[in-house]
């Protein structure tokens, strides 16, 4: 498979305090053709952040310190704002966790998709809303014609979502980046939800940037999976190897407080103490302050990547020490609900 | 949609009650028609004179329902006066109150009219552009500007473009009015220079904050992430947003444009409501200011229910109910 | 009781009350938080400021009799501050421009020229005495209609939004009857009809004033009463008039102060134009500023007076404003906005 999208490096800075954190920090992965990656970690790790990065577009006062994000081979941290603007939309969408108040509230939905397809395609405000039918059909949303002319109050939160996602696919975009889009809906649409993305990156041939905290989904969705703890990638891999065979001790921990994993009767076990806020993160490994196998060096150095496989990366003292503990996680497969 | 109106409209008359209720108090029982009669008459005219003038205006009634006159007292005929527009006649001067007021409204309206278009024309746009930039030094100079033509009391800058324009550089006549429309704009020129500088300031403050406001929601980064360029979100996506808020804004002062303006009137000598109403102050003219201060509040009560009436047509999630 | 001793009293409390607050703020991690990034962006305003109430202060603190005022008949037995005993003894005939040695009409010589940083007015007296003595003034009209206003407005808002119903209703219709009248006109009225007194432009500011804190006060205590650690407390069983005063109005308390700050500028400008309808406050700097007036059309004319009473009034204004903004930012970024 081709490579589609590349990030090396990629460092956001918030100014708090005085103090310029970076809440992504040298951010490493690739996204190839056709191929969901799913970006987990615990609210507040950066996971959105990194997505709006890639997007350029991290509100203020934030900012993007340093890296490059490669959409083939050209670097978008480099183009000009009217560039970006083309790429926005057009060759990278975005749906985000709230379809509650990602719509317009004064603009009717179908006026909102025919806005995102003119403003990348020239065709007829007729012919666009012609194709706005057409995707809000493929996308699952019943009687299109009048869901065309509602506002976006007037629809649940399923269908906002889905009326999004047709936003987002109007244009064919080569990259999606869905942060948490089922968050904020019922447990029966989410799965409706997330089956009909699958089916749809099928049909358009597009690859998609899954952001979630739910292990469930990525187990369900995910080709390759990325785990961010704190600001930085900690793990990542094909989804059998993280998940399966998980090298972080944060990877393992988060795997094991998973109820499906756990063994029925037991307590669940949790992963010790609480996430550090972005002012309080340690020097050297991030997690060093709740991991059981830190050491002085651990709390002293940060981790540089230890490969085991090809396509399988932790970064971590005690995998690279040989010190961590048996690859744990259960057998994804028999995990999925 | 009929039924929200009526019960808008009902709620709307229970409080222009209270406001006569309330002005009854302060006119009848805080200051007694005593104290009014003295202060037109003079302090030492005999109990006798005081009398008679209470009867020729019609203050000679017991106060409050009380056995005998449960309809013949002050508070009856206060409200029914008041709510059949029969305002009486001036306590200062004698002349009917109703007449003085027909004729103040065209002036008022000739200055604050303009006025109010202007301001709006001016400040929403600047506002856009202020929000627009965000965040940069051409934003953060805005806003200090903005406070600082708000810091100036709006009697400096009267009397300073009084000074200024008016009688150094003779620009336009310092103050005046006159009935023929083409005499009457250079006699305008003035107070509505100082009528805009002086509203400008907290205008495009308040726009601004509205502006932004908006810019920070949901929808906005769903625009930026589908491409919209920021001039475009600003025109189409914030600013309709933003109607909302400032239309309870931009409505009320509908009303108040009949009032007038106390300050510029008076100032520049436009014989407007806001120039009679400072008169009644001046020649202690209770009546007058009651009339004022009635018809104000009735113009407010009205802009409120036209307020809540437009919600319906610029937010489609307002269903009137 | 006079009206000096009881001026003095005031001070006393004043200053005693500065201290205990300050106390307060040095203990609660919060406040004092919020007071540091304050200075950090509004130092300039803070001092000008300090420096407004500092003179006000001085202007307050008086006492009868002293050396300063020599054969003047009239200022030895009266009431002196000590801002007056500063200035005391250097009156001319009439106007003299700044820090010059004649009379401005006429040319005589004057009793102490080069002596009037800002020149004197009509009946002779230093304009920067009188300047300074209008920071007295303005800090006593924004301090005593706050402090007619927050009890009553806190009152008000507070059992309205707490308890809903009939007294809600109640409050409310009280509400929109003050706001449905003009506001200006409304001032206006109260002064004339309760009389011209430095009180009750005060009592009529805050009876204006007091329907935007009212209001304030009420929408806040209706959302902090749906939050789950009122209900908890609630639902174990803590008094009515426990939660209010435990935990309603201390989370009130930075809302008090913003509005307070940002009310403040409005009501010293809103001085000022009663003092042009002459039912303002004696010794303003609106008067200062009405009396100039028909200085401008002197020839040649009299700029100092109204310059001297305008920048300090707009000096002030600013200053207020300014941290009033920063104050709004540091402290409560969303609930509330300008112009509501």
């Amino acid at each position: 498979m081709s490579r589609l999208l590349s990030v090396e490096g990629l460092t956001t800075r918030f100014p708090l305090a005085g103090v310029h954190v970076p809440i992504v920090d040298e951010s490493t992965f690739a996204i190839d053709r056709g191929e969901v990656l799913a970006l987990v970690g615990e609210s507040g790790c950066g996971k959105s952040m990194t997505a709006l990065s890639i997007m350029r577009l991290v509100p203020k006062p934030g900012r993007i310190h340093s890296g490059r994000v490669e959409l083939l081979g050209r670097d978008l941290l480099g183009l000009s704002v009217t560039e970006m603007r083309a790429v926005r939309g057009g060759r990278i969408s975005m749906i985000f966790q709230e379809p509650m108040t990602s719509l317009n509230p004064v603009m009717r939905c179908g006026d909102q998709v025919v806005e995102a397809i003119r403003l990348h395609d020239e065709v007829s405000r007729k012919d666009a809303l012609a194709r706005c039918r057409e995707l809000f059909v493929q996308v699952g949303i019943p009687d299109p014609d009048a869901r065309l002319r509602a506002y976006p109050h007037q629809l649940s939160g399923g269908l906002k979502q889905r009326v999004m996602i047709a936003m987002a696919l109007s244009t064919r975009p080569e990259l999606l980046i869905a942060d948490e889009p089922t968050t904020a809906l019922d447990v029966t649409i989410q799965a409706q939800i997330l089956r009909q993305l699958l089916e749809l990156r099928r049909e358009i041939g597009m690859s998609i940037l899954l952001i979630t905290h739910d292990l469930g989904i990525v187990n369900e969705l995910a080709d390759r999976v990325a785990v961010m703890y704190a600001g930085r990638i900690i793990e990542q891999g094909e989804r059998t190897d993280v998940l399966g065979r998980a090298l972080h001790p944060y990877t393992q921990g988060l795997l094991r407080s998973m109820p499906a994993l756990a063994t029925p009767g037991r307590r669940l076990p949790e992963i010790p103490g609480v996430v550090p806020s972005p002012a309080e993160w340690p020097m050297g490994c991030r997690f060093a302050t709740r991991c059981q196998l830190a050491e002085d060096r651990c709390r002293r150095e940060v981790p540089g990547a230890t490969a085991r496989s090809d396509n399988h990366v932790a970064s971590c003292h005690a995998v690279e020490e040989g010190r961590a503990q048996a690859p744990a996680g259960g057998e994804p497969e028999g995990a999925a609900r | 949609m009929l039924a929200y109106v009526i019960r808008r409209m009902a709620y709307g008359v229970i409080v222009v009650l209270g406001v006569l209720f309330f002005l009854f108090l302060l006119f009848f029982t805080v200051t007694s028609p005593d104290d009014v009669a003295r202060k037109a008459l003079g302090e030492r005219v005999p109990e006798a004179v005081v009398e008679q003038w209470k009867v020729n205006h019609g203050y000679d009634k017991p106060l409050f329902p009380e056995p005998g006159a449960w309809t013949d007292n002050m508070l009856v005929e206060h409200y029914r006066r008041m709510l059949t527009f029969d305002f009486g006649r001036s306590d200062a001067d004698d002349t009917p109150i109703a007449d003085r007021l027909r004729a103040g409204v065209g002036p008022s309206l000739a200055l604050t009219v303009p006025l109010f278009t202007f301001s709006l024309l001016a400040s929403i746009p600047l506002a856009l552009l202020v929000a627009l930039f965000r965040d940069t030094y051409i934003d953060r100079m805005g806003v200090v500007l903005c406070v600082l033509a708000m810091s100036v009391s709006i009697l400096l800058y009267i009397i300073g473009a009084q000074y200024l324009i008016g009688r150094l550089l003779h620009w336009f006549p310092i103050s005046g009015f006159d009935a023929d429309p083409r005499v009457v704009v250079r006699f305008l020129a003035l107070p509505l220079l100082v009528g805009l500088v002086a509203g400008i300031g907290g205008d495009v403050r308040f726009y601004r904050t509205v502006f932004i406001e908006e810019s920070n929601t949901d929808f906005v980064r769903t625009a930026r992430a589908k491409g919209c360029g920021e001039a475009r979100i600003m025109g189409r996506h914030v600013l309709r947003n933003s109607l909302i808020p400032i239309l309870t804004q931009v409505v009320l002062a509908i009303p108040f444009l009949f009032t007038g303006s106390l300050l510029l009137e008076s100032f520049f000598g436009i014989p407007g409501l806001g120039a009679i109403t400072v008169d009644a102050i001046n020649g202690n003219d209770f009546s007058v200011l009651r009339t004022m201060v009635y018809i104000g509040s009735l113009l407010f009560v009205g802009g409120q229910i036209l307020t809540d009436l437009s919600y319906g047509l610029v937010d489609p999630r307002v269903r009137l109910e | 009781m006079e009206a000096w001793v009881f001026s003095n009293i005031v001070v006393a409390i004043l200053i005693t009350a500065a201290v205990g607050l300050t106390g307060v703020v040095l203990r609660s991690r919060m406040w004092s938080n919020a007071f540091l990034s304050l200075w950090r962006r509004r130092r300039v305003a803070i001092i000008a400021i300090g420096f407004y109430v500092l003179v006000a202060l001085l202007d307050s603190v008086s006492w009868v009799g002293g050396e300063q005022f020599g054969e003047d008949a009239v200022a030895k037995y009266q009431a002196q501050s000590i801002l007056d005993r500063a200035f005391a003894g250097i009156r001319e005939r009439s106007y003299s421009a700044p820090l010059a040695s004649v009379e401005f009409y006429g040319g005589a010589p004057l009793v102490h020229p080069g002596r009037h940083l800002l020149g004197t007015d009509l009946l002779g007296r230093d304009v920067l005495h009188l300047a300074l003595k209008g920071a007295r003034v303005a800090l006593l009209i924004g301090g005593l209609t706050s402090l007619i206003a927050i009890p009553l407005a806190l009152l008000f808002g507070v059992s309205a939004g707490y308890f809903g119903g009939r007294i809600d209703d109640f409050v409310f219709f009280i509400m929109s009857t003050l706001a449905s009248m003009p506001g200006l006109l409304l001032l206006i009225t109260l002064i004339m009809v309760m009389g011209k007194s430095t009180f009750s432009v005060c009592i009529a500011l805050a009876v204006t004033g007091w329907v935007g804190f009212c209001r304030v006060s009420r929408g806040e205590t209706i959302k902090l009463r749906e939050l789950e650690y009122i209900s908890a407390a609630r639902a174990l069983g803590v008094g009515e008039m426990r939660i209010i005063f435990r935990h309603i109005l201390p989370n009130l308390a930075h809302l008090v102060i913003i509005t307070f700050v940002l009310m403040f500028s409005g009501l010293v400008l809103s001085e000022a134009i009663l003092s042009w309808l002459g039912i303002g406050v004696d010794g303003s700097w609106g008067q200062m500023i009405d009396q100039a007036r028909d200085e401008l059309s002197r020839d040649p004319i009299v700029w100092w007076n109204i310059s001297a009473a305008g920048s300090a009034l707009f000096g002030l204004i600013l200053a207020v404003n300014f941290v009033g903004d920063a104050l709004r930012d540091v402290m409560d970024p969303r609930t509330l906005r300008e112009g509501e």
